[in-house]
This record gives structure tokens, C-alpha cells and sequence, in this order.
């Protein structure tokens, strides 16, 4: 054991033509934790699959303690003591976590038997010394994300990993979960294992890193240390001066002309995953869901649009029954719809982007005569769209699947708002975006806004939610935790988010444990 | 912070699994086939991968089978057995034997499908008539195929959707006494109905349950191929002959024939034409084809676009089996004229090879039925000319289908990239 240094000089990958890491020098010194920051698509994951022996650098050198090395696959650089968590986690789901943890290195007694009583004992031990809660026997799909990926992290503390690659831990995680992690890792620190973490989130950067390496289109474009400003650190990875706060007007909200009231949703079982639900948007003003993911949101905006089955209640458009309506019906009554998943429900990926932009509205005359599609007005509106919301992309022909995550949305929300909309509702509106088009598309949701469109919001991400919300409702568990302005504190929020309703959290608050209440340790807003 | 803590695990892990695919990783061609909505499942993506493979991969397909053909016309050859026997005294004589024995049967092959100069009469001469007329059901029954996969179903019921369509056109075509060219008309629409309802059937259990259609397909193959047996035992039999066939169709309900009486090439291979340049229409231009091939590709944002994706269902299955239906029309109505258990032949499951050759597009499956009609046609003349069975021909055909379902094959063998390496640059 003991702890490793780590240094990369020079590294170059080339696929084709296309450069995806130029010359990039990395030290990562034993014991720290260094952050890989960088947009989708700078070339991080590229780097680390080098680094882990997937690719073969083009150019460049590897240097374990001062020694060159070079990896021919995975098995070279774990027995380097290099051990990597990627973002889709590599388990069997039907297995133990005993199973998957010995899989690939299986301790055998005599005769070649399996000894998996071995490998309980290994995870025990690892478990109890970091805090990590998992039990060898549980079958991995029936653990929550935040456990498996801890899974996957003791399978690479079992192998002897005294450093360790964390490919966008936190995407997929919960902010709870997210919070549980960077604990773990300061853990692991503590215990010696030297950790890159690979982000584009500045925040989680900033609380755990010792150093930042900032890399842009391939390349190191800087250092930086976690002191530095959320703006220094965004402008770095994006390449120009950007604005982390939106300029925005107050709103003037009119008429609440969207009202949902006593809505209940259930699922096949009878169980409610929406439980009486009421409240209303007006017209010109943001009101945003927030809630921890799982809790509701999804199946709101989803009844909304006439996706779900076993809806009770009312949902009220300029005073029109929405329940009960096809999802066309919903849609053709003025209603703008941003799904959760782009990729999943807002997309065909295999479609242009040209065919994407007219994904719900082919039918509508401007873009078919009878049941002939107008190619000329498809593209006519395809090039105004790409030009209006800047989506970065040599051909409207093109796949939209060839997109970034950032374009993709742009693609959905350029379509979505090209109609006079009655309602405007936006589920995780920049997911997976990156920060310079997350700038872009919370723009236009507010200028949305400003023509008097009533505009929901549904975003896991407090920061978001923050930002953009003139009024903010709480989902808990189905239920409405209250509807709170758009300036509340954090922490009113969190406690509401984990279940306490707006009096309560209020209380809460004023009551003299308030100081403990923090939800996550972020800058002012 | 301990407060935050307390919201329920199990119900974020449930939902918070589908937000690892909006993470770092964009969506592919293929990582949006394999959407959890509809649960295609990784058969599907995998068919769906075979089905749109790109078109070298095809070409390059038969390639490699035509070589490994001609690998097996040599060594069944004696002149080449004669011959390695002295290898060693003169090796020439073993190429020249091995290039004479391929080049004579393809050549032989080649000549019987097209055009063949040596023949003795001028209607021999002219392959290539025959090879249409063999194609003609091959393309329908491909379309077929071809547009429910497009709509992300996979049609194996081709086979009783002939048969249904056979069977009610030949009703129609000796039972009823109509004009000329009505009887014509009204045999073709008897032959779309008859194969619609069929692959409806599936249609509507695939929207309503959500039966998988593979299943459905084959077990309605069953069905029709027993039905047809009692058909043919009373209904529709032909009381004057001994054997399980129907009365002959009217003069006036059949194809006329395009090249007079010495050729069988027939009307229906302009209907199958037509077919063609109607299913592309369908698909790339209209706004039915658009909504077909988005559920196809993503059901989930179909339905999200507002599209119902069970309606979808339905009619491209009503479409395939009309399709289907006319391939059973061209065969009673083009080249059997009277209806027999074997009406269906081999095509509907040959139809599933030709829609995959031609990567499940319009007019690939066209050219690929056509290939498959000269492989047919062809194989008659290798045989009578070159001396060798007519079952190569099976095999090359056996052996097409086995490359293009394995494209890493076709690739390593050529050296091919791969359209999934190249994602892994971004």
C-alpha cells in the first residue's frame, strides 16, 4: 500500500483527425484529490480512459512514482494501484454485491471453489473503515444508485487502488447522495488514496478538490486552486467571461390562468405518486418545482401532458379541462412541453435536427400540405431555429444525435417555444448541459416569461430552481410541502424538500438547532 | 443537513437511474434505439443494428458469399479433385481447374438471370424476364418486412400474410364473375384485405396487450398454413380434381401479361414497382411515414410528440399485411393462376433476408429482391449448364444472410470502422 504519485506528460489521443487530448500535462500528487473540470466533450473522459489503459495515447507518458509505464488494458493499471469508477456503473445487477466485487478477481479455495465468504470479509472490513453502510449479500439492482457506485468504488479499493478515477460521479446521484460521496472521498483522502474527480459541476469542484486542472477542447487551458471564484472557474472552462447570474426583472404575474387542483396520480398499483396536489401559475411569472428527484415531479408534468393513466382532479388551462385529453389535444391547446430525458422522450436521436425542430408539430399546416411534409418550410424553419438559439451544428441534416447534450437541448427548446404557448413547462430544463448553454436556455425560458407566458419549472438542482423561480413549490413524497417566493433560503427549502411543510421548516428555522439545518454548503446566491 | 437526509432512498433510486444516460455521455444512433419507454430490449437493438447496417456491409455480404460458393463449386468439381491429385507435378493445372469449375457456374448463373447469348432459342435467351417475374412476390412480401421495421416492428409474418392474401384473391378470382379489368381490381384489393387482416391481428395484439409481434407473427404463420390446408380440403377446392388445389382463376381476373405468352413476366411486377415508389413515398415524405418511422426509432418521444404509438402499431401492420397480401396476388394472380398449399413457397421468410439486404429500405429491398429473384432464376441454368446443384444457390443465399447478421464479421474481414468507434472520439 502506500500512497502513489501520479503524472502525465504530454499526452496525446487522436482519433482520425480529431484531436481529443493535446500534449496534456497532469501531476496528481499522492494524497490529494484533483479535479478534472471541463465542459462535455473537453476530453476528460478520453483522458482518464488513457490513463486507465482503454486507449493507447497517441503521444505521451505515463509516470507511476517517477516510473514510466505504459498499460495495455484495465489489468495493467489496476495492478498499478490505479482503480476507476466510471460513469455507467460496470455491474451485473442480478449479482450480490459479494459477486460483482469478486468478479474478475475471484478468491478459490481448494480445488478452484469459490470463496465469496473471502470477499464479504474484504467488504465488511473496507465498509465499517469508511462509513460506506453495504451489506455483501444485497442484490445490486435492488440498491440505490448512491450504493451501487459506492459498489464500485470497493471493488476497486478490493484490488488495492491507491488512486482513484471518479468519471462524473454525480451525475447520477441525488443531492443527498452527492453530499454522502464527497464525505466518502474525504475519507479515502484521509486514508491516503490519491483521487481524480472529473466534473463539470463547479460547485462539487469546489468542495472537494485540493487542485483544479481545467481542460478545455483537449487541452489544459489552466490551474486553478478551490478558493477560486465560481465565475473564474466557469469563464476558464467555457472560454469567455460568464454570467452565472441571470439578469432578471421582477416578474408582474397576471391572471392565474394554469391551475392544477386536488390532483392525485397513482400508478398501476393503486400506490399515489402524486398526492393531492393543488396550486397555480400565473400569467408572467416562473413557478418552479423543486423536490429531491423521485418525488412526484415527474409524474406531475407528465399527467399534465396526458401521459398517465389513474388521474383524479383537476387541471385547468384558461379555464379548459386538460384531464382526460390526449397528449396532442394537451399539446395543440397551447401547451410548450421540455421533457425530463431529452434523450429518452425528447428526441429521436436517429432524426435530423431539421426533423427533430417539427417533432410535434408536422402536422400543423405550416409544415405538411394533406399528408405530404413540406421539406422546403421543414428546413426554411429548421435554419431560423438553429440561427435564433445558436445551436452549434454544421447541417440541419445532421443526426441530431451527432449534438451536445447543450445543443440537443437547444433543439428541444427552440421547438417547444416556436408557437404562441398558453403554458410553458420545463422538466430539468439543463440537465447535462453545458455552462455555457445553460446561460443560454435560462434566457429564453425568462423571456418566455416576459411575454406573459405562465411558465412551470420542474429542476433537482437547487441552484436552478433559485435562479429562475418567482415562486417555488415543494414536492415531498406526492405531496405539496407549500408554495414559497421565489428568494427563499436554502435551508427553508431543504427541510422542506425532506418533508417538513412551509410552517414547519419555518419554525424550524427560527427554533435553535437552525444553525445545524444547512442544506448543502454553497456560496450566497 | 441530517434532516435532508431523511427523504426516501428507494424512491429517488428508482427514478434517478434514467438520469445517467443525460449525463456526459450523449445519445448515439443506437443508444436511442435501446430507450427504456417501450422496452425494446437488446434483441431488438441488435435486429435494429443488422437492419440498418450501412450499404457496403450489404454489397460486401454477398461478396464474401459468392466466394465462399465458389470455394464449395470447386471442390465438389472432379476436374479439380483430378487435378490436386498431381499438384506437386504441374500446380498450374489445379488454378486453371479451380478458376474453369467457378467461372463456368457463376458464368452459367450469371448468363440464366440476365441474358444469355449461347442460348439455342431467343426466348432462352432472355433470363432476365424471368428473374422480374420471380422477384415480383419477393419485393412485395420485402416491403412488407421492410416498412413494419421501420415502424420498430418485426414482421415475421410475411408467410401467412401471403396465404390469407392468395386465398381471398383466388376466391375472388374464380368465384366471382366481373368485368375485365374490375375482376382484376377486385381481386388485387381482395389479396390486400385478405393479407391486412392477417398482420392487422398482430397488429392490434401488439397495440392493445403488447404482445411482441415475433411471437404473434410466427404463430399466425401456423395458423395460415393450416388454414390454407382446409381451404383447399373443401371451400374452396376444385371439385374436379383429385388433388388439394382451387379451381382455376378466371381469364379475366389474372395479370396480363407485359411480353406476350412465351414470358411469364406479368402486370404484378409494375404493381410491385408501384409498391415500391409508394412505400418511399410513405416512409421519407409523408407525414404518416414520419410519425412510423419516429415511433420506430423512439417511441417514447413519439409519445411525448404527441403520436400514438399503438395506432402506429396498427396500421403499419395493417400496410405490411396489404403488402403481403399483393405478394399473395402476384403469385395467384401472376404466375400459379389457381390456388395450391404451396402458394406461399418460400417467400415470406425469403422476403425477411431481402428486407435486411436491402438495410430496410425501399428501394434497397427492391434491388435485393431482384438479387434474390436472379439467384433463382439463375440457378436453373447453372445447374443445366454448369453441372452443379441448384442447391448453391441456396447456400450462397444462406450464407448472405449469415454475413449480414454478423457486420463485425463483414468489418474485421474488410477492415471496415465501425459506426459505433467513431463515438467514441466525442
Amino acid at each position: 500500500m502506500g500512497t502513489l504519485k501520479l503524472e502525465l506528460k504530454g499526452i496525446t489521443k487522436r482519433f482520425g483527425s480529431l484531436i481529443a487530448n493535446d500534449a496534456i500535462d497532469l501531476v496528481v500528487q499522492s494524497g490529494e484529490i484533483h479535479s478534472l473540470l471541463g465542459e462535455n466533450g473537453a476530453g476528460k473522459s478520453t483522458l482518464m480512459n488513457v490513463l486507465y489503459g482503454l486507449y493507447e495515447p497517441s503521444a505521451g507518458q505515463i509516470l507511476v512514482d517517477d516510473r514510466p509505464v505504459t498499460f495495455n488494458g484495465p489489468s495493467d493499471a489496476m495492478a498499478a494501484g490505479i482503480g476507476m469508477v466510471h460513469q455507467h456503473f460496470m455491474l451485473v445487477p442480478v449479482f450480490t454485491v459479494a459477486e460483482n466485487v469478486a468478479l474478475g478477481n475471484e478468491a478459490t479455495g481448494t480445488g478452484g471453489i469459490l470463496d465469496l465468504e473471502q470477499t464479504r470479509r474484504k467488504i465488511r472490513d473496507i465498509s465499517a473503515k469508511y462509513g460506506f453502510d453495504v451489506d455483501p449479500d444485497a442484490v445490486i439492482e435492488d440498491l440505490p444508485v448512491g450504493v451501487q457506485q459506492r459498489v464500485e468504488i470497493i471493488k476497486a479499493l478490493v484490488r488495492d487502488a491507491r488512486i482513484l478515477i471518479l468519471d462524473e460521479p454525480t451525475a447520477v446521484l441525488t443531492p443527498q447522495e452527492t453530499d454522502e460521496l464527497i464525505d466518502i472521498m474525504g475519507q479515502l483522502k484521509a486514508a491516503g488514496t490519491s483521487i481524480v474527480f472529473i466534473s463539470h459541476k463547479l460547485r462539487e469542484v469546489k468542495a472537494v478538490s485540493d487542485r483544479i486542472t481545467v481542460i478545455r477542447r483537449g487541452k489544459v487551458v489552466g490551474t486553478a486552486e478551490p478558493s477560486a471564484s465560481t465565475t473564474e472557474l466557469a469563464s476558464l472552462m467555457v472560454g469567455r467571461s460568464v454570467s452565472l447570474t441571470l439578469d432578471k426583472a421582477p416578474a408582474r404575474p397576471g391572471e392565474e390562468t394554469f391551475q392544477i387542483r386536488n390532483l392525485t396520480v397513482m400508478n398501476d398499483a393503486g400506490q399515489a405518486l402524486v398526492d393531492n396536489v393543488t396550486f397555480s401559475v400565473a400569467k408572467g411569472e416562473i413557478v418552479a418545482v423543486a423536490g429531491v428527484q423521485g418525488n412526484g415531479q415527474t409524474e406531475l408534468t407528465e399527467t399534465v401532458l396526458g401521459l398517465r393513466k389513474h388521474v383524479h382532479g383537476s387541471i385547468l388551462l384558461d379555464g379548459k379541462e386538460l384531464v382526460g385529453r390526449s397528449v396532442r389535444q394537451v399539446l395543440d391547446s397551447g401547451v410548450g412541453f421540455v421533457p425530463e430525458d431529452r434523450t429518452t422522450d425528447g428526441l429521436v436521436g436517429s432524426y435530423t435536427i431539421a426533423e427533430n425542430l417539427v417533432l410535434d408539430l408536422y402536422g400543423k399546416k405550416d409544415f405538411s400540405r394533406g399528408f405530404t411534409l413540406n421539406r422546403a418550410a421543414i428546413a426554411k424553419h429548421a435554419a431560423a431555429k438553429i440561427d435564433e438559439f445558436d445551436v452549434r451544428t454544421g447541417s440541419a441534416e445532421a443526426p441530431v444525435a451527432t449534438l451536445s447534450g447543450g445543443n440537443q437541448q437547444k433543439v428541444v427548446l427552440a421547438r417547444e417555444l416556436s408557437r404562441p404557448l398558453k403554458l410553458f413547462i420545463a422538466s430539468q430544463p439543463t440537465r447535462g448541459v453545458d455552462v455555457g448553454s445553460i446561460e443560454f436556455l435560462h434566457k429564453r425560458i425568462v423571456a418566455e416569461r416576459d411575454q406573459g407566458t405562465p411558465v412551470l419549472i420542474v429542476s433537482t438542482e437547487l441552484d436552478e430552481v433559485l435562479e429562475l423561480a418567482d415562486r417555488i413549490a415543494v414536492l415531498y413524497a406526492g405531496r405539496l410541502m407549500g408554495v414559497v417566493p421565489g428568494d427563499s433560503s436554502r435551508d427553508l427549502l431543504g427541510l422542506m424538500m425532506a418533508g417538513l411543510n412551509a410552517e414547519e421548516a419555518q419554525a424550524h428555522l427560527a427554533g435553535p438547532d437552525s444553525a445545524r439545518a444547512t442544506t448543502t454548503e454553497g456560496e450566497p446566491a | 443537513m441530517s434532516d435532508n437526509r431523511a427523504a426516501p432512498e428507494a424512491a429517488e433510486a428508482a427514478s434517478a437511474a434514467p438520469a445517467a444516460s443525460a449525463g456526459e455521455a450523449d445519445l448515439t444512433g443506437t443508444g436511442t434505439a435501446a430507450s427504456p419507454g417501450a422496452a425494446p430490449g437488446q434483441g431488438n437493438r441488435i435486429l435494429r443494428e443488422i437492419m440498418s447496417g450501412n450499404a457496403l456491409v450489404s454489397v460486401l455480404a454477398v461478396v464474401v458469399a459468392l466466394v465462399i460458393g465458389g470455394l464449395l463449386i470447386a471442390v465438389t468439381d472432379e476436374r479439380v479433385g483430378a487435378a490436386a491429385g498431381y499438384f506437386f507435378a504441374r500446380p498450374g493445372d489445379l488454378f486453371g481447374a479451380l478458376w474453369a469449375s467457378v467461372s463456368e457456374a457463376y458464368g452459367a448463373l450469371v448468363r440464366g438471370a440476365t441474358y444469355d447469348p449461347t442460348a439455342r432459342t431467343w426466348l432462352g435467351q432472355l433470363g432476365i424476364f424471368e428473374t422480374l417475374t420471380i422477384a415480383t412476390p419477393l419485393i412485395l412480401a420485402g416491403l412488407a418486412v421492410t416498412i413494419a421495421f421501420r415502424a420498430g416492428l418485426f414482421n415475421i409474418g410475411a408467410q401467412g400474410q401471403i396465404i390469407l392474401g392468395a386465398s381471398f384473391s383466388a376466391a375472388v378470382g374464380f368465384g366471382w364473375n366481373l368485368p375485365p379489368v374490375l375482376h382484376l381490381l377486385a381481386v388485387i384489393l381482395a389479396g390486400a384485405v385478405g393479407g391486412a387482416i392477417w398482420g392487422g391481428i398482430a397488429g392490434v395484439l401488439k397495440a392493445r396487450t403488447g404482445a411482441h409481434e415475433v411471437i404473434v407473427t410466427i404463430m399466425l404463420n401456423y395458423i395460415a398454413i393450416n388454414l390454407i390446408g382446409y381451404l383447399l380440403k373443401s371451400p374452396l377446392k376444385d371439385p374436379n380434381s383429385s388433388n388439394p388445389v382451387s379451381p382455376a382463376l378466371h381469364d379475366s381476373a389474372v395479370f396480363p401479361l407485359l411480353l406476350g405468352p412465351n414470358f411469364r413476366l406479368h402486370a404484378g411486377f409494375l404493381l410491385a414497382v408501384l409498391a415500391v415508389i409508394a412505400v418511399a413515398w410513405l416512409l421519407n415524405r409523408s407525414t404518416l411515414g414520419f410519425e412510423l418511422r419516429a415511433i420506430g426509432a423512439n417511441p417514447s418521444a413519439a409519445r411525448t410528440a404527441g403520436m400514438v404509438v399503438s395506432r402506429g402499431y396498427i396500421i403499419v401492420m395493417l400496410i405490411a399485411g396489404a403488402l403481403s397480401g399483393l405478394a399473395g396476388v402476384a403469385q395467384v394472380a401472376g404466375t400459379e393462376k389457381s390456388l395450391d398449399a404451396e402458394v406461399a413457397g418460400s417467400i415470406g421468410f425469403d422476403a425477411i433476408t431481402v428486407a435486411l439486404l436491402g438495410r430496410s429500405t425501399p428501394w434497397g429491398t427492391f434491388f435485393a429482391a431482384l438479387l434474390f429473384g436472379a439467384f433463382k432464376a439463375g440457378g436453373t441454368s447453372m445447374a443445366v449448364n454448369a453441372n452443379v446443384s441448384i442447391d448453391i444457390v441456396l447456400v450462397v443465399q444462406s450464407l448472405i444472410v449469415l454475413f449480414i447478421a454478423a457486420p463485425p464479421l463483414i468489418r474485421a474481414i474488410f477492415r471496415l470502422k465501425s459506426a459505433s468507434s467513431r463515438g467514441a472520439a466525442a
